[in-house]
């Protein structure tokens, strides 16, 4: 049972990172979205806040990491321009040409949207703390910065994770 | 990382946050448009040949977002600012942002 260099790094990027990232993002949902005087009391929203900032750092570190390892490790050997890099072989073919010239493309750019947005959101969240309750129009702002960071990991996420099947990097 | 409780504090912060985010993700959905438009640019932004212009995209994107989150952070703490409208030129710069990413936008500009 072994695994290369390129496939940990690949099982790394997409499936530990993301996973963790998915994680942090539901907790870091649910927190903001309950951070509402109508549906909790003060004390329970300055014990939430703590948790709610793991949460949502958690979710911006691990954006970083998903977007460095991908774009400065793995992303060089899938552009490798050896005719077998998984670039070259779904260029080669017209049936699987989209997959790099829509789907990976879309991906690499659209997933550096996500830990800008999701560090934004976690530093309004740690600035303002528990008076972010009483901010309302602040907390869906950053309701819809958190999840706009969620929906550009979500397409780099799924198209990484069919290009990895369609095309996987060894 | 300590809960802050002041309630006092005012909306300029995180103006300035928001605003830079939008800012950031602006420019890398418009330099993804403009490298493909400029056999230059994008040769400008190849910092990297192993990563090409990818590296240089997403990296002045980074850049410009941190630069501008200070600059406007140093300006608007404390003030009071007119958030809604701050935050309404955010969301639009995000959703072109988005847009400029888009590979059938901007491959139409494709040379």
């Amino acid at each position: 049972m072994t695994i290369s260099e390129r496939e940990f790094w690949t099982v790394l990027h997409g499936m530990v990172f993301g996973t963790i990232f998915l994680l942090a993002f539901s907790g870091g949902f649910a927190g903001l979205w309950s951070l509402n005087p109508e549906l909790t009391k003060v004390a329970g929203i300055k014990e939430r806040i703590k948790r709610l900032l793991i949460g949502m750092w958690t979710m911006a570190i691990m954006a970083w990491l998903t977007v460095f390892s991908g774009t400065y490790i793995i992303y060089p050997w899938y552009r490798d321009p050896d005719p077998s890099s998984s670039r070259s072989l779904l260029l080669a073919n017209a049936a699987t040409k989209a997959w790099h010239t829509f789907g990976m493309e879309w991906k690499e750019h659209v997933g550096w949207f996500a830990p800008i947005l999701a560090t934004a959101a976690a530093f309004i969240v740690t600035y303002y703390g528990a008076s972010l309750a009483e901010k309302d129009r602040l907390r869906k702002a950053v309701l819809v910065l958190f999840t706009t960071a969620f929906a550009a990991s979500a397409v780099a996420g799924l198209f990484g994770a069919l290009l990895n099947k369609v095309a996987p990097i060894r | 990382m300590n809960a802050r409780t002041d309630f006092t504090k005012t909306d300029g912060v995180a103006a300035a946050a928001v605003l830079a985010s939008a800012i950031g993700v602006f420019i890398t959905g418009s330099l993804t448009t403009l490298a493909e438009t400029s056999q230059l640019l994008t040769t400008a932004l190849t910092w990297s040949g192993a990563v090409g212009p990818l590296i240089g995209k997403t990296g002045v994107g980074v850049i410009v977002w941190l630069i501008v989150w200070s600059i406007l952070h140093a300006i608007w703490r404390g003030r009071e600012v007119n958030f809604s409208a701050i935050y309404t030129v955010s969301l639009i710069l995000i959703a072109l942002g988005w847009l400029l990413a888009f590979p059938p936008v901007f491959k139409a500009f494709s040379g």
